[in-house]
């Protein structure tokens, strides 16, 4: 029987629930890492039981933490993240030049073939890889210096990289997303990158279809089709068929199309999660209403899930990682809330329960489907 | 030797207990005391100070013998008492919420 193990980042610590593949009781152990921030867990696909971990916060700055065991004891790996050759800089809130600082690792994303491989998305905005374990971290500079670096700005929440695809079928690609500079891609395994924008719309930067600055929040794809590409920008829901080099918008019939999370079914390609939230201005969902949107034709047209889910009074935000599915039959779809909730589907988003409803904060969550 | 009091979080990342002694050679400074803190407990490196600057994370203070030390220039010697042994040297994180 298979086992579900989803990995809970939070502003306290970190939380692992645990659950057969019926995904009704789940046990939940915690907090790891007591009053530390999690930023974000994934584990291995190579090997489930190898799970990576960031601790960030203003006291200690970055603890990076592995595990080998499923999360049952850790051990404290490098955190020295050294930007390579001329730092150089990127634009600050109010426009002027403001040099490259290394802040904490948003994102975590291991290999599909080797258990020591893993990447490193920063902020300030870098890509980082280790081939030791995340003993050692060394940068991909290609990104930050391929020209547009020094017009990149931070959103609200910094200048971070948080988004990092691996295509399963081209071990030379992978796409990232920045906020707020945009999506990119690599078909090289890192040496050179090229900002993928184009059909991107974006009120709030001087020109609306610059080559970069637009607040990509996530982006997702499906294994078996990666030129296929969703993202939920800062407004408007996008997609593209050609690997990034071009977008359209899908936001159809969405009660908002702001939102943070965006994710795809593990079976079926076009079917596609999103979680409208009010607007910028108002972090959380539309009528006090939270409603997982589903779109079983790969956007435009969208239907509410609801069943489980709070229907009035829920003021809550759900975090860009903080989204995720199974791959189980059918498949289970996961996120976390900033008021600590963690919801759960084992029916592809049909209906909804509370694993939890009381953590911390959530800032990521990830999911392991474990034979 | 030179007594070190670390915050409850470092002290579970060292796996060491609130208070430890550390042999330092030559002048004993923040520089100094924190080196020998490192090379005693690598897992510490980064969490004190910055890797490369050196420089005291701004949510962390050192304090000792009723005196913050946090401004101090990091190669000035820290007080007689220190020295001694006689009072620990603080690592304390700012009283911050959330």
């Amino acid at each position: 029987m298979s086992q579900i193990r989803v990995l809970v980042g939070t502003k306290k610590g970190a939380f692992i629930l645990t659950s057969d593949e019926k995904r009704q009781n789940w046990e939940v152990n915690g907090p790891l890492f007591g009053g530390l921030e999690i930023y974000h867990m994934k584990g291995s696909p190579v090997n489930p039981d190898r799970i990576y971990a960031s601790q960030a916060g203003d006291w200690f700055g970055q603890v990076m933490h592995r595990s080998d065991d499923g999360g049952k004891t850790w051990e404290t790996v490098g955190n020295e993240f050294t930007y390579e050759g001329e730092v150089g800089t990127h634009a600050w809130y109010d426009g002027t030049p403001h040099p490259w600082e290394f802040k904490r690792v948003w994102h975590l994303e291991p290999s599909p073939t080797d258990v020591d491989t893993v990447y490193a998305g920063v902020e300030d905005a870098a890509i980082f890889k280790s081939t030791d374990g995340g003993t050692t971290w060394k940068e991909l500079p290609g990104l930050r210096n391929h020209g547009t670096g020094p017009q990149w700005q931070p959103g609200a929440g910094g200048m971070c990289l948080h988004t990092i695809l691996l295509d399963p079928k081209d071990p030379d690609r992978i796409f990232v997303a920045i906020s707020a500079a945009g999506a990119f891609r690599t078909d090289d395994g890192g040496k050179t990158w090229k900002p993928i924008n184009k059909g991107l719309h974006s009120e709030y930067i001087p020109d609306p279809d610059a080559e970069v600055g637009h607040c990509v929040h996530r982006i997702a794809l499906h294994p078996s089709s990666p030129d296929v590409l969703f993202m939920q920008k800062h407004w408007d829901v996008m997609r593209s068929d050609d690997a990034g080099d071009s977008w359209h918008e899908v936001s159809g019939n969405l009660p908002s199309d702001f939102g943070f999370v965006v994710d795809v079914h593990a079976h079926e390609p076009e079917t596609v999660y999103v979680i409208p939230i009010k607007s910028d201005s108002e972090h959380y969902p539309p009528e006090g209403k939270l409603r997982v949107y589903r779109s079983r034709k790969g956007g435009n047209e969208w239907e509410a899930l609801t069943e489980g889910l709070p229907q009035e009074n829920c003021y809550h935000n759900i975090l860009r990682d903080a989204m995720a599915v199974d791959t189980l039959d059918p498949c289970g779809v996961y996120f976390g809330t900033t008021g600590g909730q963690v919801y759960g589907s084992a029916n592809a988003g049909d209906s909804w329960m509370a694993i939890v409803s009381d953590l911390p904060r959530v800032l990521s969550v990830e999911v392991q489907t474990i034979p | 030797m030179i007594r070190v009091q670390l915050p409850y979080h470092l002290r579970n990342l060292a796996k060491c207990e609130a208070e430890i002694e550390l042999e330092v050679n030559g002048p004993v400074t923040q520089r100094s005391v924190l080196d020998a803190l490192e090379a005693r407990f690598p897992v510490l490196r980064g969490t004190v100070r910055d890797h490369h600057t050196l420089q005291r994370r701004a949510y962390l203070r050192f304090f000792a013998c009723e005196e913050d030390l946090s401004l101090l220039a990091i190669d000035d010697p820290l007080p007689d008492r220190v020295i001694a042994g006689e009072e620990p040297f603080i690592i304390l994180g700012a009283i911050a919420g959330g």
